[in-house]
């Protein structure tokens, strides 16, 4: 069985739409981030404390609320977490108090105070702590800090290596493309409200890569039938390039995508907003190196060509020779 | 061909049996429980506490300079010169003022001696002199107060019965100390045991109060400067107390050689204690003195424990009684066996996970990993066909040495780590598809399969290699970057791309290999 055998598909032609769409999506995001939701974290990066308690039965919400108000804890939110599991784990509860409970010095005064009340308030049903995490402002910093530098890394890292492997305007393209990918992964956290943690930070920066093992996929194919022709126009080349690696794109993304669904149905909760931003990502990854990256490349071309002295023919960007 | 191929199988088999050992060993017993012997989970797995704690160490280095000041007077007392430290936000500067002029010289002998070579001094004219603190003394100081801290903190949690705890030096930021405690999910206990300085000292009671205004009555012209008014922690909830106590212990924290809890004649638990030879001596002069009159307070961290008349005179031994509860007591001796922290501590970041939540973890793990791994082994055999069983073998080939791996090198297997497992099924099915479809481009230019597989590869690697690097940069830096479980996931992710570039690469390449060997020169037909 084969798919896509001989497709040919007219991608660079389509670029406006995709220019739309991609600005649909970003400015969507963006202002989801600047005006709606914000970036929404979670205890990992904005500090506080969040106790993850699971009950014997399905746990009434309201009462627990009242239990946590005759102890007189305020601002506390509770969050049903909804597990596919079910049975001994579901019925469980996020309780979250703001980053006042956690400050570096009365470090574990939130989390006493949560069990105390639930023990003397919430009578329903038994209860178990499951999972606490505790972070003060200092150690919040200090992660916010580290996810930064690392996303900033990672991107400046793959740059570097592009730019040794073929020229800098391929890194450039490709970075400007997972760049657009993390953009809108995390505008579809702002827009869904789901909160941002440690591992999602992963998830993106596995994303980075990802995306760029898409877009390397596409411009190697460009890089190699360069070598072969230097006579065509640079978009009709990027096009059969895009065309020649459609099969493989379209397989490899989705057995990938396949699995980080497997991830996101039956992995459980503490991985959904992990497999959340696969899932995103991944569509939008392989998205990004055919709508992104390589119609990049041809108008980086365009634009030097028309820089240039008239009747002067501008050197296609060649990237350096294959070793094979 | 045929013996280089033979040699390719061999090393292929050999890679498989070696890292099949790896992940079970030598099984005794079940295959489950050789498993979790040689798998090293993380916290988010077995259950367990993750604590970042931070030294304030700029603590020790003010009581290291206090200790100098004191020492300086003593010196300099036939010179008419004091020490004394200005400035609270330079605990590191000593000010020397007052010196007689005909005394200069012997002030400046004394300062510039051995024991304060660890200052930069100056003049400030007037025969007065200013300190400072070397910063390579105080960094020296800082460390080792780190040092003792986690020490300390070691032999504490040590004696708590945890196996493999971790605690060391964190990078994230300053003076700070990961404590990783697996199996421990009460972490309300650990703290109290990190945490608490454990200053436990004997003093001379003077009087009591119920109040502190009823305190400041009894003692008009305030509280005399050689005593000091503490609270008494009243266990059983009672109504609270204070107490005018001696300013000066009779018996310092320094002092106890042994702790151990035990239970009184009735049953309740107390701590037990051995003095030193010399606080003894001491403590026998005290009590010998005030039998029978006087009251001694036991006090714990700035709070009186307890009161007790003093019945006779007590040498070296003693015991402590103070409503505590069992492990109270248990925690106590083994703070005042242990001795204190150099610097007070404060809780960064605290991570519990409970031992049912990992086990569910592992559980849906494992889940999402098999129904992944099923999904893309059946599209491969179904969309390449025989080439898709070539495939498939090397994916499974590919978990086994990832898995392998981990047992090896004792790398640690975190829920994130699962999930770079999970990638690395689908990233690593990647290198298959590139190789599959440029083998299926170079057929449909009519090379013979023999050309089409040798062809196919050469072009693949390429692309192959550009990407392993790019994701392995990415990896590399969440490993440098990352704490605890997205470490372990940019371990799996690593280790399961590369050995995705021989599995997918070699071992693909060898079957391939090995399946044209079998046919006809020229008329092999490959079903891909």
């Amino acid at each position: 069985m084969e798919l896509f055998r001989s497709a040919n598909i007219d991608w660079l032609g389509k670029k406006w739409y995709f220019l739309g769409f991609s600005l649909i999506f970003s400015v969507a995001g963006l202002i989801s981030i600047f005006f709606w939701h914000g970036i929404p974290t979670g205890v990992d990066f904005k500090g506080g404390t969040a106790i993850t308690v699971q009950f014997d039965s399905a746990p009434h919400e309201d009462n627990i609320r009242k239990a946590l108000a005759a102890a007189n804890i305020k601002d506390a939110t509770v969050q049903r977490i909804s597990d596919v599991g079910g049975g001994a784990l579901g019925n469980k509860e996020i309780i979250s108090l703001p980053m006042s409970t956690a400050q570096d010095t009365a470090h574990d005064e939130g989390r006493s105070a949560v069990e105390n009340a639930l023990t003397a308030g919430y009578h329903d049903s038994g209860f178990t702590v499951q999972q606490v995490d505790i972070v003060g402002p200092t150690a919040g910093k200090q992660l916010t800090h580290e996810a930064e530098l690392a996303t900033l890394y990672s991107l400046l890292g793959m740059l570097i290596y592009l730019w040794f492997r073929f020229e800098l305007i391929y890194g450039v393209a490709a970075v400007v493309a997972v760049f657009h990918d993390t953009l809108i992964t995390i505008g579809f956290f702002s827009l869904t409200n789901q909160e941002i943690t440690l591992t999602v930070v992963a998830a993106i920066l596995t994303l980075v890569g990802y995306s760029m093992n898409d877009t390397i996929v596409v411009f190697d194919r460009i890089r190699e039938n360069l070598a072969l022709n230097r006579r065509d126009k640079l978009a009709d080349l990027v096009n059969r390039s895009i065309n020649q690696t459609l099969s493989r794109t379209v397989i490899a993304s989705g057995l990938t995508f396949l699995t980080v669904l497997c991830l996101f149905v039956f992995g459980g909760e503490v991985l959904r907003g992990f497999s959340f931003a696969l899932v995103v990502g991944i569509i939008i990854g392989t998205y990004s190196s055919i709508a992104v990256a390589a119609p990049m490349l041809v108008a980086y071309q365009d634009w030097r060509a028309k820089k240039a002295p008239a009747g002067k023919r501008v050197a296609l960007p060649a990237a350096k020779v294959v070793r094979r | 061909m045929g013996k280089n191929l033979a040699s390719r199988t061999g090393f292929i088999v050999a890679v498989l049996l070696i890292f099949t050992y790896g992940i079970f060993g030598i099984p005794h017993g079940g295959l489950k429980q050789s498993l979790e012997n040689r798998i090293n989970l993380g916290l988010d797995l077995k259950g367990g506490t993750h604590l970042v704690l931070q030294v304030h160490v700029a603590e020790a280095v003010n009581s290291s300079t206090d200790r100098d000041v004191q020492a300086l007077n003593t010196a300099l007392a036939a010179t008419g010169g004091t020490a004394a430290k200005l400035d609270p936000a330079h605990p590191e500067v000593i000010t020397i003022s007052g010196g007689s002029p005909t005394q200069q010289s012997a002030i400046h002998e004394v300062l510039t001696g051995n024991e304060y070579a660890g200052y930069d001094v100056s003049s400030t004219g007037n025969g007065g002199y200013k300190m400072t603190l070397k910063l390579s003394e105080i960094r020296t100081i800082e460390e080792r107060a780190l040092d003792t801290s986690i020490d300390t903190i070691r032999e504490r949690v040590n004696t708590l019965g945890v196996s493999e705890p971790v605690i060391e030096k964190y990078g994230l930021g300053d003076n700070e100390i990961l404590v990783q405690l697996p199996g421990v999910s009460d972490p309300g206990r650990v703290e109290n045991i990190i945490q608490s300085t454990a200053k436990l000292e004997i003093h001379a009671v003077v009087g009591s109060y119920g109040s502190e205004a009823e305190a400041q009555q009894a003692n008009p012209a305030g509280i005399p400067a050689d005593a000091e008014l503490l609270k008494g922690s009243n266990g059983a909830g009672g109504p609270d107390q204070y107490y005018l106590l001696k300013r000066l212990a009779i018996v310092a924290g320094t002092d106890f050689r042994d702790a151990q809890p035990s239970t009184d004649e009735n049953g309740r638990p107390d701590i037990t204690f051995d003095l030193t030879t010399e606080a003894g001596e001491r403590f026998y002069k005290y009590t010998d003195a005030n039998k029978g009159t006087g009251q001694m307070a036991i006090v714990l961290d700035n709070q009186v424990r307890e009161v007790a008349g003093i019945e006779g005179a007590i040498r070296d031994q003693g015991r402590i009684t103070g409503g505590f509860s069992q492990d109270q007591a248990a925690d106590l001796s083994l703070m005042l066996r242990t001795g204190s922290l150099p610097a007070s501590i404060s809780y960064l970041e605290t991570r519990t996970v409970g031992p049912t939540l990992g086990a569910a973890s592992i559980h849906q793990g494992v889940v999402a990993s098999i129904a992944g791994l099923v999904v893309v082994l059946i599209f491969m055999l179904f969309y390449y066909k025989g080439a898709g069983i070539n495939a498939d073998l090397a994916l499974i080939l590919n978990l086994l040495i990832l898995l392998g791996f981990m047992g090896f090198s004792g790398a640690t297997l975190t829920l994130p780590g699962i999930a770079g497992v999970i990638l690395t099924i689908g990233m690593g099915v990647d290198s298959n598809v590139l190789i599959f479809e440029r083998i299926r481009e170079e057929l449909r230019l009519g090379k013979t399969a023999a050309a089409a597989v040798q062809d196919g590869f050469a072009h693949a690697w390429t692309t192959i290699f550009d990407t392993h690097v790019t994701t392995v940069v990415s990896a590399a830096i969440l490993f440098l970057f990352g704490t605890g479980p997205v470490k372990g996931f940019a371990v799996t992710l690593t280790i399961g791309l590369i050995a995705n570039i021989f599995t997918a690469v070699f071992v693909s390449r060898t079957i391939f290999d090995y399946l044209l060997s079998k046919k006809e020169r020229g008329t092999a037909e490959l079903s891909i």
